[in-house]
């Protein structure tokens, strides 16, 4: 085991709070180190349905919620425009959604100052003509959509401005104490397996729904909720705007537009292991179901996959009450286990939604600064993050747009579905190699549109292979399985003759099935019904 | 909802959500004639079902300044010549050429289309001109300076095909004969639609080619049809080319008004150019997004000449009473017509024709897509999609040809010198040539 130099905090877990709370700390002058053990942004935060939240959905029984969205929905669009698309929201009344919340609705929002403006059914529909021609009312709210991925580089780019480091596939296996204090963090790096030790003065959990398993690592019991949501891909944006039921949040009941496709969320079940992500076709089939509400045409629409993401609910002991999950609030809590548990460097930030991550960093780095004798006060908010410009927020074309205006065509292009280049493709590599291709489409979107990998992932193999000869074998399977593992839930129609075409493509026409057999990874690509 | 019925469901059949059935084959690539032959067009993949997704936003921020302020914002999407190869082609069912003709309004929509584009569109208003000023006209458009002229100021290329304008429009030579008639044997009444098919003679017949109406009138009176010829307007097609639908809309609903009292009545609505033909068929419908009544009845009701001739001989009813032609005929299948998705019914008359050596060339388009290659930038690429057809009809040694869409009769007969011909000419010629066999018998006799 190595040692490394120390740092003023570590923080664990690389989504986006633990970005945020990075960047909080670097820019208060603690040189910090952020450990991750996968990709940035592989747990919650990309998980999720893409929700810049107005605060609507919380209105009506979560006032704090409601407004914390609303004052840090509109601190983003300032902070971080290029991960935001400014798509708008509505809030429809169908015949099925109670008189009375509707009713309600406006004022709630008012009450926790959110604009909100009704407007007539007949502009609704002309706007958004694919919405249910049946629904009563209308209210537009300042709901948005957000890219996580691309929030959380600007938040480390910044943090890495200010003197701090972040660190990707590294894990934390274990924290030295030394009575009431933590000293030291031993972290493996799991590309390579070494394990290194590193001292510090504080440590930030922002392990999210993994919390409970960080604070375990400490000595520290914390027992989590996680609550599992389910979310369908359909291959095409069917509204332009965020569409929201109006009534008390349930499964379905949103479709959040987000870059090409449309998602649409959720469920909630609690689950015990935050890993989970099992999808059933029971919950994709009630979904659908519920979705149809809002769009009649639904499901005619072609599904490009299902996925799932945790909820980092917290359960405190003393509100033993609440037994369903979607009622526990969505508000976060700063936990201080210091006071609670006697370990006096250590506090775990749970709960809360990606809307606020910026607000969740800002209270718990209030609490480290404090203990840490900080007086620097935070400036996250008033700071626009790095490589954005200001009032420029993202909008649905601009990738053709940019393609087209360097000449476009097919040539150039790794990933046709979503218009990735090879200068793209590269520019990405130069950055984050060595990375896995799973890594590129978070960066780049690569393998996200229709065809889910089939006609990228040769060629992003390629490129791969030139900078680690060998890799592009395992790097194609181990790819295609991740791609694959989503279709199969939703697979159906056009999604499931795709999928078999590209099964076609690359176990028969470029003969990966006896690559495959030959490795490790020849528990290989999974398919429906594929004969082994 | 039940798991089977998710399973079930049929997926949305419009053209909007038609990127949805694209599995990413790469067919519609290899089948696009433009793509072939220049970089300039990235291909119906990746203007269609590709883009498609990139346009379902509502308008550009303000902040795109520099940009177009459009929906969509792909322009090499206007390199599609929208002869549809890709649509027939599609395994999945993408309507891929539509989707593109659909975005090219788009991109063109609120803003005033080119002189050219406008005008290229508005054949009755060049045709009335045309006929009223025939002499000057057809000396203009056959002289040089004139035509390099037109080349620099509106961008029409010096080269592209032009017909003649003919002496007097189609439709008042058809009143002027029905006058005749009735003088002569008093017929006032219509006949019913057992005994006559309405026609849908195009632009191409009434200002420039009424020998083709004249051809297919014998024909049919040959097998005991007389025709109908209504007021009409242009079909639309030049308009939905150039991204006009507005005017496009009116065109179509003008004609839909007055074909489908026919249609409802039980008339079969025939035509010469299968490019109109199939515009009534199905870009009403699926282009112009015209999904009334009206449309659906007309579109049921409209057929291609030689598709009712194939139809009238596989009931037996054809009279195939042809006299020898012995000539080699290569045939060309315009793109519109095989969007018809009837075969080639042309080849399987001329095989009725004793002595008629026709070949299909097998080319899938001339070039000229309606008006794309007429237009300066782009008449190097339709030359150049044509060219391999130019060179198997020259190669021929025929002196005739024959096509069913007059544009690629005129494209042909410009780039070969080889007189192309509609296919009921040379069934008429057929026909004659039994005749002038009989009377010959007969004066031996």
């Amino acid at each position: 085991m190595s040692e490394t130099r120390p740092f003023d905090v570590i923080v664990v877990g690389g989504g986006a709070t633990g970005a945020g709370v990075l960047r909080d700390l670097a820019r208060r002058g603690l040189r910090s180190l952020l450990v991750e053990r996968g990709d940035y942004g592989t747990g919650t935060t990309g998980r999720y349905h893409g929700l810049l939240h107005s605060g609507g959905r919380y209105a009506m029984r979560d006032s704090q919620a409601a407004r914390e969205c609303i004052v840090e929905n509109r601190i983003l669009r300032r902070i971080a425009p290029a991960s935001i698309e400014a798509t708008g929201g509505y809030f429809v009344a169908t015949p099925d959604d109670p008189e009375d919340y509707v009713d309600g609705f406006p004022a709630a929002c008012a009450a926790a100052g959110i604009e909100c403006e009704e407007i007539p059914v007949l502009q609704a529909l002309a706007r958004e003509p694919a919405l249910n021609p049946k629904i009563r009312r209308v209210f537009r709210v300042p709901d948005g959509s957000v890219e996580p991925w691309n929030l959380i580089e600007a938040n480390l780019a910044d943090a890495r401005l200010h003197g701090s480091e972040a660190w990707s596939y590294h894990r934390v296996v274990g924290f030295e104490r030394a009575g009431d204090r933590i000293t030291a963090a031993t972290i493996r790096d799991e590309s390579s397996g070494t394990t290194s030790r590193i001292s510090t003065r504080f440590v930030v959990s922002a392990a999210g729904a993994w919390a409970g398993g960080i604070a375990a690592l400490a000595g520290v019991q914390l027992s989590m909720r996680p609550g599992k949501g389910v979310m369908l891909i359909y291959n095409q944006r069917m509204t332009d705007t965020v569409i929201n039921r109006c009534h008390l949040s349930s499964d379905g009941d949103i479709m959040v537009p987000v870059h090409t496709v449309a998602i649409l969320g959720t469920t909630d079940v609690r689950v015990a292991d935050p890993d989970s992500n099992e999808i059933t076709r029971e919950e994709v089939a009630a979904l659908i179901g519920e979705g149809e509400k809002l769009f009649p045409d639904l499901r005619r629409m072609r599904l490009l996959r299902a996925y799932a993401g945790v909820r980092p609910l917290y359960d405190p002991p003393d509100d033993v009450g609440v037994s369903e999950n979607r009622k526990m609030s969505r508000a976060h809590s700063v936990i201080d286990h210091g006071e609670r548990d006697g370990v006096d460097n250590f506090v775990s930030i749970v709960g809360g939604k990606l809307t606020t991550y910026r607000l969740m960093a800002e209270d718990t780095v209030n609490v480290v600064a404090a203990r840490l004798g900080v007086t620097e006060r935070c400036t996250t908010a008033g700071a626009v993050l790095p490589n954005q410009v200001q009032g420029k927020t993202y909008w649905l074309g601009h990738r053709l747009a940019e393609h087209e205006a360097q000449g476009g065509g097919d040539a150039a292009l790794i990933c046709e579905c979503e218009f990735v280049t090879r200068p793209m493709l590269e520019a990405y590599l130069d950055e984050h190699w060595p990375c896995s291709i799973d890594d590129v489409r978070r960066g780049t979107r690569l393998g996200m549109g229709p065809c889910q990998g089939g006609f990228c992932t040769f060629r992003a193999a390629g490129l791969v292979s030139e900078r680690g000869a060998g890799a592009e074998t395992d790097a194609i399977v181990d790819y295609l399985r991740e791609r694959f593992m989503g279709t199969r839930p939703i697979a159906s129609g056009r999604q499931l003759q795709e999928l078999w075409m590209v099964h076609g493509m690359y176990l028969g026409s470029l003969g990966l099935e006896s690559l495959v057999d030959r490795g490790p990874a020849s528990a290989a690509v999974e398919v429906p019904n594929a004969r082994r | 909802m039940t798991i089977a019925e998710l399973v079930r469901e049929a997926a949305l059949e419009q053209v909007g959500y038609s990127a949805d059935e694209c599995l990413k084959c790469n067919v519609c690539n290899t089948v696009c004639p433009v793509a072939r032959v220049t970089d300039l067009f990235p291909g119906p993949k990746y203007v269609g079902p590709q883009a498609a997704r990139f346009r379902m936003g509502h308008t550009l921020p303000a902040q795109a300044k520099g940009l177009p302020r459009l929906a969509s914002p792909d322009r090499t999407v206007d390199w599609c010549s929208g002869c549809g190869c890709c649509t027939a082609a599609c395994p999945a069912g993408v309507k891929v050429a539509e989707m593109n003709s659909q975005s090219r309004a788009r991109m063109k929509a609120g803003k005033l289309p080119k002189l050219r584009d406008w005008g290229l569109g508005q054949t009755d208003l060049v045709g009335t001109v045309g006929v009223l000023f025939r002499p000057i006209a057809n000396w203009a458009l056959a002289n040089r300076p004139i035509r390099r002229l037109l080349h620099i100021t509106f961008g029409i290329h010096h080269s592209a095909p032009f017909p003649k304008f003919s002496r007097g429009t189609y439709q008042s030579a058809w009143k002027r004969r029905q006058k005749r008639l009735q003088k002569q044997f008093g017929i006032t009444a219509e006949p019913g639609p057992g005994a006559a098919v309405v026609y849908f003679h195009g632009c191409s017949v009434n200002y420039y080619e009424p020998e083709v109406a004249e051809a297919m009138i014998a024909v049919l009176a040959r097998n005991g049809y007389e025709v109908i010829v209504p007021p009409q307007v242009c079909c639309g097609l030049p308009l939905i080319s150039n991204g006009i639908y507005g005017e496009a809309r009116a065109h179509a609903h003008k004609n839909l008004e007055i074909l489908a009292g026919y249609a409802r009545r039980g008339y079969k609505i025939l035509g010469t150019s299968s490019s109109c033909i199939h515009t009534i068929k199905a870009e009403y419908r699926e282009m112009l997004d015209i999904h009334d009544d009206e449309a659906t009845v007309v579109a049921n009701a409209t057929w291609d000449i030689c598709e009712f001739l194939l139809d009238l001989h596989d009931q037996g009813k054809l009279d195939t009473g042809f006299g020898p032609l012995p000539q080699d005929l290569p045939y060309h299948a315009p793109c519109q017509l095989r969007s018809h998705g009837i075969g080639l019914p042309a080849m399987d008359l001329f095989a009725l024709v004793p002595g008629l050596r026709a070949r299909d060339i097998d080319h899938d388009c001339c070039g000229i897509a309606g008006t794309y290659g007429m237009k300066k930038e782009k008449y190097g690429i339709a030359m150049a999609v044509g060219a391999p057809l130019f060179e198997k009809v020259r190669a021929s040694g025929a002196t005739e040809a024959a096509c069913d869409s007059e544009t690629c009769r005129w494209q042909i007969q410009g780039a070969t010198g080889v007189r192309t011909r509609h296919p009921v000419e040379i069934l008429l010629a057929a026909y004659r040539a039994a005749d002038a066999a009989d009377a010959a018998e007969a004066a031996r006799r």
